[in-house]
């Protein structure tokens, strides 16, 4: 991967998530806030349904990233804001969030550091903001 | 209620060890959908030049949860978790966290400031191994809505 360069591309990951993968999140992660799973909870706090798990979208976008780089521990730093919520409709169909990702910078030193910049959107309207990896290259 | 900035600097320190699995480690990489062959196998693992399978990056989220719940169960900060949303989350990975890994996490409440009517709450949780090295910083910040927001 030492032949990384600024501007580089990659993705789209595209993802469904169904109820059925936020019950399957909620076990794995032990994060079983009830606006995860329980609609007649969710109305009650003023949300428009059962949204994702924030940690589950970050989950999706680090995928992108860790299949990129190849080793996983390559992932130094990672961090997001989580700006708008993704609602998880009781179907099959579920919410689709598509992520891509984008070099904006590589760092001199051993190891080379990338920055990575990775957007991340449902229905259009982006759903995490300063999504921001760094990966060592080489 | 906004929050009282006297909580800034806090200190909660470690209550147990968590021991890092490899069941867990795919029970976690099935849930996000990834099969990468490192979190799995540890002969894969070994080829990369791991001691066993590693975690995906945000696997401490399990145990940075847990001790983030101790801060937000405070009933002396007296925050009120039906108004609470995640407002942003990090992970500086020291280095791979990996099946066998025996783990312990303290938090610091790094900030609280109020805006717009919310209340921001900035905690940093520190991961460290049976050493004693630093092995995660994790850092999350928790936005909790006021009335009229």
């Amino acid at each position: 991967m030492s032949t990384v360069t600024k501007g580089e591309e990659f993705g789209p990951l595209e993802v469904t998530v169904t109820r059925a993968n936020l019950v399957r999140y909620a076990g794995a992660s032990l994060d079983f806030n009830p606006i995860h799973w329980n609609e007649r909870f969710a109305h009650e706090v003023g949300l428009p349904d059962v949204i994702a798990h924030g940690m589950l979208t970050m989950a999706f976008a680090g995928s992108l990233v860790t299949d990129w780089a190849g080793d996983p521990g390559k992932v130094l730093e990672y961090g997001v804001r989580f700006t708008r919520p993704v609602p998880v409709p009781d179907d099959a169909d579920g919410a689709t969030v598509t992520f891509t990702g984008k070099v904006s910078e590589v760092s001199e030193g051993s190891p080379a550091i990338a920055k990575v910049l990775i957007t991340a959107k449902c229905q259009g309207q982006t759903v995490l903001g300063k999504a921001v990896a760094r990966v060592a290259v080489d | 209620m906004a929050l009282d900035p006297n909580f800034i600097g806090r200190h909660y320190p470690a209550r147990e060890t968590y021991e890092v699995g490899r069941e867990k480690i795919a029970e976690f990489a099935a849930a996000i959908g990834d099969t990468n062959p490192i979190y799995l196998d540890p002969a894969a693992a070994a080829a990369a030049g791991h001691p066993d399978v590693i975690a995906p990056p945000t696997f401490l989220t399990i145990v940075n949860l847990r001790a983030i719940n101790v801060i937000v169960g405070d009933p002396e900060l007296g925050l009120d978790y039906g108004r609470m949303v995640h407002g942003d989350q990090s992970f500086d990975h020291r280095r791979p966290v990996h099946a066998g890994d025996r783990i312990a996490v303290s938090v610091t409440i790094e900030d609280i400031m109020a805006r717009a009517g919310n209340d921001f709450i900035t905690m940093r949780a520190e991961v460290h191994d049976e050493a004693s090295e630093l092995v995660c910083v994790c850092r999350a910040q928790l936005v909790v809505r006021g009335d009229e927001a």
